[in-house]
């Protein structure tokens, strides 16, 4: 029994008795859930055995969208998006449509066999990269993503750093994905980065531009290990009372649009991960896109969106209220 | 009730101020001030209360501040030294007293 009330209950105090999306500034595109981690947060359970794979038909479209509909960003996902067989086609694709590139990196995917020339495609490509390190010392780091990801991670990351990124005034922007190691929520952005930094700098000679913290969300593995734990209804409670009204105005679903492997739409990869589709009468597949209905959709809220909305925010660009 | 610490009892903090709202709105008043970021930062002040939620054993404030502390970015080797801190100075304080009991001795002593 939940003692809480459902999230959509509590937009509608707030006035939105209808919440909508404002435009599609961001296609999301989860190229497939094959990971060479097995992170015990992730949300999609990805994983070296994930058969999920976006299809070639599918990333097709996704050239045919963005250069149809002008898409300002493309921001690809995973799973470890670098492990889907056309991701550099894609990327090429992309950046010849002067479509702003963001790629999410779990840093050692960079040192599988095979992968090793990436860091030099992303400069050439003009790749942002949001790479995840959840901490700045090896034991939470390994603990989270597995045994050795902290070191492989900071060997990555040197070699990203000798090519020029995350290099002060570097356009070649390198930042970093920081999420909690437990039941609990992230620290202050802002005071956070400037530790990351000081303590990076200082014990490994590794640089970046910008921290993004990233709360847990209660689903997937992460939900798993909440009831295992027995700290699921205490982390559900938590989260509704530190709702945020500050928040609601810059939530990711409003500005982005998530496609997943097999081309379905969703408001956001946390819905992909749940089944939740766009509401009925939307286009539902991306070889349907059409930017004039989606820009202004109404979302498919969830109780899991108070995971957006506790403190002062959290999406895949780190913090949304100030602290 | 089996036992003496429950630790839903945190969440029922607030009743404390059923009797004496005055008192206990002051004291909250203070208290949020004290932790509030200032010369020292939150993740400092936090590590401070755990360190002393150990010296005086207090369960609620160890359960307590030791998520604030994780919440502030603190990590378990940052938490565990301020423990030691806690076990050092309650140590020492209990050292320092042997100067009490050698003055005592003295006093009894040929």
């Amino acid at each position: 029994m939940e003692t809480f009330a459902p999230f959509a209950r509590t937009l509608e105090h707030l006035g939105y008795h209808d919440f909508r999306a404002a435009q599609v500034q961001t296609l999301q595109v989860n190229l497939g859930w094959r990971c060479n981690q097995s992170c015990k947060h992730c949300h999609l359970a990805a994983g070296p055995d994930r058969p999920e794979m976006m299809a070639p038909d599918t990333v097709e479209e996704i050239l045919r969208v963005a250069a149809r509909w002008s898409i300002p960003v493309v921001d690809l996902t995973g799973g470890s998006p670098e492990l889907h067989p056309r991701f550099e086609y894609l990327v090429r694709g992309l950046h010849r449509l002067g479509v702003r590139i963001l790629s999410r990196c779990n840093l050692t995917v960079l040192l599988e066999p095979g992968k090793e020339h990436l860091p030099g495609f992303f400069r050439d490509h003009g790749v942002e990269l949001i790479c995840s390190l959840p901490y700045y010392q090896e034991e939470m780091v390994d603990r989270l993503r597995g045994p050795g990801v902290f070191r492989k991670s900071l060997e990555a990351l040197r070699r990203l750093n000798r090519l020029g990124y995350g290099q002060q005034d570097s356009d070649l922007k390198l930042h970093l994905m920081y999420n909690p190691a437990g039941a609990y929520f992230p620290p202050e952005q802002g005071a956070l980065q400037a530790r990351f930094q000081q303590e990076l700098e200082r014990r490994h000679q590794v640089r970046f531009h910008q921290l993004y913290t990233l709360l847990n969300m209660p689903i997937g593995r992460f939900k798993h290990y909440l009831q295992q734990s027995r700290n699921y209804e205490g982390y559900m409670g938590k989260l509704a009372a530190s709702f945020n009204p500050d928040t609601v105005a810059g939530l990711m679903c409003r500005n982005l649009l998530s496609v997943a492997w097999d081309g379905r739409l969703f408001d956001c990869d946390f819905n992909q991960a749940l089944d939740l589709p766009l509401l009925a009468g939307l286009p539902q597949y991306l070889k349907d896109f059409d930017l004039p209905t989606l820009a202004g959709r109404r979302i498919h809220l969830g109780d899991h969106c108070y995971g957006c909305t506790a403190g002062t925010g959290s999406s895949c660009g780190g913090k949304l209220a100030a602290e | 009730m089996s036992h003496y610490y429950d630790d839903q009892d945190l969440e029922r903090f607030q009743e404390i101020g059923q009797y004496r709202p005055d008192l206990y709105d002051n004291f909250m008043n203070y208290y949020q001030g004290v932790m509030a970021a200032g010369a020292l930062t939150v993740r400092e002040k936090a590590l401070i209360a755990l360190a002393v939620a150990h010296a005086v054993q207090c369960p609620y404030c160890i359960d307590a501040y030791t998520r604030v502390s994780l919440e502030a970015g603190s990590n378990l080797e940052e938490m565990t030294e301020a423990v030691h801190v806690a076990a050092a100075i309650r140590g020492g304080a209990a050292l320092i007293h042997g100067l009490q009991m050698q003055h005592a001795a003295a006093k009894i002593s040929i």
